[in-house]
C-alpha cells in the first residue's frame, strides 16, 4: 500500500509530520501516476500531490523532459512568482516510491468544461485571457542559467518531426498534407530569442480558482524554443471546448492575451503566433492518429483511445477554417 | 443478400438498450466507459447510414480533380501525394471545395456536435 511508503517518506523530510492519510490515485498510465494525499501534521493536514513513475518505469518518452526536470521547472516558476505548486520533495531511492516528486496541493479546478460553464468561475472567466498573457510572459522570462537540461526545437525542426510522425502512421490525409505545405511555406525560421517554452500550456493544464490562474501544471513537454509557440498552442481550437469565438482557451480574445503579455514587458509577434496555432492544430491531429495506432497495436483495446482516433477530423475542419476559410 | 434486420437496425438496438436500460444501473468510471461505448455504437450507426453515399460522391470529385480512377482510399492516397509534391494547392480549382465537402461528411459521422462543424453547417 502506497500510504506506508509515503508515511515513511514524509517523516524524513517534513518536520513534525507523523504520516499520511487519504491517498487516492487521480490519474495514471503505465509509466506515470498522479496521487493526492494529506500529510498528517500537528499544525493541521497539509494537502499534497505525488507525481511519479513507478519502480521499473524510469525511462521517459523521447519528447518528455522527465519528472526531475519537471520538478525543477515548477520550483523555479514558484520562486519567480509564476503560479505554480511548491515542490516539497524530490523522490530519492530510500523513499522506495520510484522516481518523481511531491508537491503542495493547490485547490481549484482543472476540468476545462467546468471552468468554462460553472458559476463559480463566472467572475474569473473574463479576466483569464489577459491573465494568461502575464503568466506566459513570466514563464518565458525564467532565468535560463537555472533551467534543467532541455531539448531545443525551432519551427523547422518541429515541422520535420511532425511530418515524420505523420508519415509513420501511413494514414494519408490530404488536409494534413496541405497544412504541412502551408507550414513549410510560412516557416518563420529560428526565433531571434530562444526561451523556455512550456509546450502544453492550455485550458485543461491550469488550476483555476474564483480569482483566476492558480497554477500551471504538466511541464513534461517543456523545451527551449520560440516563446510564441506557447501563445499559439493556447489558442488551438481543440482547447476552446466549444467556445470557438474565444480563441484563448475559450476565455477571451487574442488581443487580451497579447495585451497581458506586453503589459508584462514582452513583445508579441502575431504572425508567429498564427504559425504555431496552425502547427498546434496539426500536432493534436497527428496525436489523435497516434492514439489510433496505439489502440490497434496495444493489447488493451481501449475504447477511449479508439474514439480519440476519430477526433482527427476535428483538427481537419479547424485547419480548413484557418487555411481556407469560407465566406461568412 | 443477407437477411434483415440490417446492421444499422441491429447496432441501433444495442445502443438504445445500453442507453435506456443499463445506464441507470452503472456509476463511476464504468459509467464513463459505458458512455464511450454508446458513443461508439452511435458513430457506427451514422457511418453505416452515410458512408456509401458520401464515398460515392467523394470518388466522383476525386476522379474529376485527379483525372484518374481507383477506390476511395487509393484516390485519397494519390491526392495526398500530389498535395505533398506541390502539384495541387488551394489555387487549384475545386480543391478547397472538395476538401471542405469531404471534411464536412467526416464530421457528420465522427463528431456532429463539434462546434466548428455546427458553425460551418450554417454557412
Amino acid at each position: 500500500m502506497i500510504e506506508a511508503e509515503l508515511s515513511r517518506s514524509v517523516q524524513r523530510w517534513c518536520p513534525g509530520a507523523t504520516g499520511v492519510t487519504g491517498a487516492a490515485k487521480l490519474s495514471g498510465g503505465a509509466s506515470q501516476e498522479t496521487w493526492r494525499f494529506d500529510i498528517v501534521h500537528p499544525d493541521g493536514a497539509i494537502g499534497a500531490i505525488l507525481r511519479r513513475s513507478p519502480k521499473g518505469y524510469g525511462a521517459a518518452p523521447t519528447r518528455a523532459a522527465g519528472l526531475a526536470a519537471e520538478a525543477q521547472l515548477m520550483q523555479l516558476a514558484y520562486e519567480a512568482g509564476v503560479p505554480s505548486p511548491r515542490v516539497m520533495h524530490v523522490l530519492a531511492p530510500e523513499d522506495d516510491l520510484g522516481t518523481g516528486f511531491i508537491m503542495q496541493r493547490v485547490e481549484g479546478e482543472t476540468i476545462a468544461r467546468k471552468i468554462l460553464r460553472d458559476d463559480a468561475f463566472a467572475a474569473a472567466r473574463p479576466l483569464l485571457a489577459r491573465q494568461i498573457g502575464g503568466v506566459l510572459a513570466g514563464l518565458h522570462r525564467l532565468p535560463q542559467d537555472r533551467l534543467p537540461v532541455l531539448r531545443s526545437r525551432n519551427a523547422t525542426q518541429e515541422i520535420g518531426e511532425f511530418e515524420r510522425d505523420y508519415r509513420s502512421l501511413n494514414w494519408p490525409k490530404p488536409v494534413f498534407e496541405l497544412a504541412l505545405r502551408w507550414l513549410r511555406d510560412h516557416d518563420p525560421g529560428p526565433s531571434a530569442e530562444e526561451t523556455l517554452v512550456h509546450g502544453d500550456f492550455r485550458n485543461g493544464n491550469l488550476i483555476i480558482g474564483a480569482d483566476g490562474v492558480r497554477a500551471v501544471l504538466d511541464w513534461e513537454l517543456a523545451h527551449l524554443g520560440d516563446p510564441m509557440e506557447d501563445l499559439g498552442w493556447v489558442c488551438v481550437n481543440s482547447w476552446r471546448f466549444g467556445e470557438i469565438d474565444k480563441p484563448v482557451g475559450g476565455f477571451g480574445s487574442r488581443e487580451e492575451l497579447f495585451a497581458g503579455y506586453e503589459a508584462a514587458g514582452r513583445k508579441v509577434d502575431p504572425l508567429r503566433v498564427k504559425f504555431w496555432e496552425v502547427m498546434g492544430t496539426l500536432r493534436w491531429g497527428i496525436m489523435c492518429g497516434g492514439m489510433m495506432q496505439r489502440f490497434r497495436e496495444s493489447p488493451d483495446h481501449s475504447m477511449e483511445r479508439a474514439m480519440i482516433g476519430r477526433r482527427a477530423s476535428e483538427t481537419e475542419i479547424d485547419l480548413l477554417r484557418l487555411l481556407a476559410p469560407r465566406g461568412s | 443478400m443477407q437477411d434483415e434486420p440490417t446492421p444499422i437496425e441491429l447496432t441501433k438496438s444495442v445502443a438504445d438498450f445500453l442507453r435506456n436500460d443499463i445506464t441507470p444501473l452503472i456509476s463511476g468510471h464504468q459509467a464513463f466507459k459505458l458512455r464511450v461505448a454508446i458513443n461508439i455504437l452511435d458513430l457506427v450507426t451514422r457511418q453505416l447510414t452515410q458512408e456509401e453515399g458520401g464515398d460515392a460522391a467523394e470518388v466522383e470529385r476525386l476522379r474529376a480533380l485527379l483525372g484518374t480512377d481507383g477506390s476511395v482510399s487509393e484516390l485519397n492516397r494519390v491526392l495526398a501525394e500530389r498535395i505533398a509534391k506541390g502539384e495541387l494547392d488551394l489555387a487549384t480549382p475545386g480543391l478547397a471545395e472538395h476538401l471542405w465537402q469531404t471534411t464536412m461528411d467526416k464530421l457528420a459521422v465522427d463528431q456532429p456536435n463539434y462546434a466548428s462543424y455546427k458553425r460551418e453547417l450554417g454557412r
